[in-house]
């Protein structure tokens, strides 16, 4: 093993039960279900909903065509149901995600934290947990709808991931507390608490990360200076033709939804490019901190750190080829990239896991 | 602690708590309304097609690109800004591998720290007037600023030697 179980302070960092550690699992937890579950919804929900949805305006077309009013708003009802399917289930998959993210990052700033070691635990696991309902309330919205809700636009689904979302909120606040509280003491508890090692793995994870961050930018602005406009200015015209083409019968109803569709695609592809490479920037840079925690040979930490990396370039960049020639071939092979990731995370997590084992019981044998 | 990395482990929690209050304000008060004019715009716009109207069915259309204009907008402003404040916590945390001078990475941490305020800022005034280029301004200016910034980090992670 060329980790070693290292230092006292390492040690204390990572104490059995301490906030971190619960921090550390939770986070890494989140952000692997998150992923798996994208990983899923892009290959099962994503481009079924979006040729359910492209059917049903052709419908509503003929609907209007024909004159029938009440046809066009019932498929109307259809195309919102739709719309909310794959919406609440991007948003779930993106709150989980992220929950992962600031759950690592309250994992890193807890040596900066100034509460008791209880009062830290507490706000750990309501933050898990707050991680968890989020993106579970996201996820019911469109299966439990108004059900026996007492308000008229928010059903219980709402509810849940409101209150998570709040709950996660508040453990902010009171961690944004203990960090002020930290600032004022004279004196402060030592900050070496920090694996200050330069290994291989933490230099690739956090170079890497800062450049996949810094081309998601570049991307980004790229595309809300160019593109962003010009697509939505696209969308309206697109529309207006589409009930020309409804109102006049001409027959070009079927190449305008076709077109309509097609734009669809280009805005989400060129938006999840920008939002996955810069979210695996992050990731890398985060996972490069727990990298002294993951008790597995030097090898297999480089292997996951290659893996890590290389999916997180192959899905951003294979999503984008989607709009090529390549089309479905590079959406699987996108996915993939995805599920690189998600391997890549689970081999760390279990070199966590290995690491917490051989901690506690080198602490229980003391 | 070196005040660049104070700055930025305080001004990222200032963000992300901001963007998560925005993220809940909007998701209670806005957002479903949002969606359900979103959704009413394009269904007016074909039922005035199936009763052939044009010009009432374009108007249609139009008030339903001027909603989701917006509504792109404000879920970006909720979105970024955590973004945004997760990088700068996490730089703030690593802030001692960035190999550069302390005056030079003080320089860089106020750059990040502007850029991820101004940014969403100038996103946010575009949802308040869409003809006023203080916004967009403002925007680029902001998101400039972070990418510029984000260079310098990644140069100062590669110089680094142990």
């Amino acid at each position: 093993m060329s980790t070693l179980l290292a230092t006292s302070s390492l040690t204390e960092a990572f104490a059995p039960m301490s906030a971190r550690r619960l921090l550390v699992f939770g986070g890494i937890g989140l952000i692997a279900v998150g992923m798996l579950f994208g990983d899923i919804f892009a290959v099962f929900v994503l481009h079924q909903n979006g040729g359910q949805t492209g059917k049903a305006l052709l419908l509503a077309c003929d609907a209007a065509s024909s004159g029938n009013v009440l046809a066009v708003k019932e498929i109307f009802q259809k195309v919102g149901e739709l719309l909310e399917d794959r919406g609440t289930k991007v948003d779930a998959h993106v709150h989980m995600t992220d929950a992962g993210y600031l759950a690592l990052l309250l994992a890193l700033a807890q040596p900066f934290v100034a509460l008791p070691p209880r009062r830290k635990k507490l706000l750990a696991g309501l933050f898990v947990i707050g991680g968890l309902f989020l993106p579970v309330g996201i996820f019911l919205i469109h299966y439990i709808e108004l059900a026996y809700s007492p308000f008229a636009v928010i059903g219980w689904a709402s509810v849940l991931a409101d209150s998570a979302g709040a709950l996660m909120i508040l453990v902010l606040v009171f961690e944004s507390y203990g960090i002020v509280r930290y600032l004022q003491q004279k004196k402060r508890s030592d900050e070496s608490k920090f694996p200050t090692d330069r290994t291989w793995e933490r230099r690739a994870l956090m170079t890497g990360g800062a450049f996949l961050i810094f081309v998601g930018f570049l991307y980004g602005a790229w595309y809300a200076g160019i593109d962003l406009y010009r697509q939505e200015g696209r969308e309206a015209q697109i529309l207006k033709n589409m009930l020309d083409a409804a109102s006049t019968a001409d027959g070009s109803t079927t190449i305008e939804v076709a077109n309509y569709g097609a734009l669809a695609a280009e805005k989400a592809v060129k938006i999840a490019a920008h939002s996955h490479v810069i979210e695996f920037g992050l990731l890398a840079m985060l996972l490069s901190f727990v990298q002294p925690y993951v008790y597995l040979s030097a090898r297999w930490k480089r292997r996951w750190v290659v893996v890590l990396l290389t999916g997180s370039l192959v899905l951003p960049v294979f999503v984008l080829l989607e709009l090529s020639p390549l089309g479905l071939v590079a959406g699987g092979i996108a996915d993939m990239g995805g599920l690189m990731v998600v391997i890549a995370l689970i081999g760390m997590l279990v070199g966590v896991l290995r690491y917490s084992g051989q901690m506690d019981s080198a602490v229980g044998a003391g | 602690m070196s005040p660049a990395r104070k700055m930025l482990l305080l001004g990222g929690l200032t963000l992300a708590l901001l963007g998560m209050l925005y993220g809940l304000h909007y998701a209670l008060f806005v957002e479903h309304q949002t969606l359900d004019r979103m959704g009413g715009t394009l269904e007016e716009s074909f039922v005035n097609a199936a009763e052939r109207r044009p010009a009432e069915a374009h108007a249609a259309v139009d008030a339903y690109a001027s909603t989701k204009y917006a509504y792109v907008r404000q879920v970006d402003i909720h979105s970024h800004w955590i973004g945004l404040a997760m990088l700068l916590i996490v730089l703030g945390v690593a802030w001692d591998y960035v190999a550069f001078s302390d005056r030079m990475r003080t320089g860089v941490a106020i750059a990040l720290l502007a850029g991820s305020f101004l940014f969403p800022l100038g996103v946010i005034l575009q949802t308040v007037s869409r003809n006023t280029s203080l916004a967009s301004a403002l925007a680029i200016f902001g998101s400039a600023t972070v990418t510029i910034a984000l260079a310098a980090v990644v140069w100062g992670f590669w110089r680094f030697a142990p």
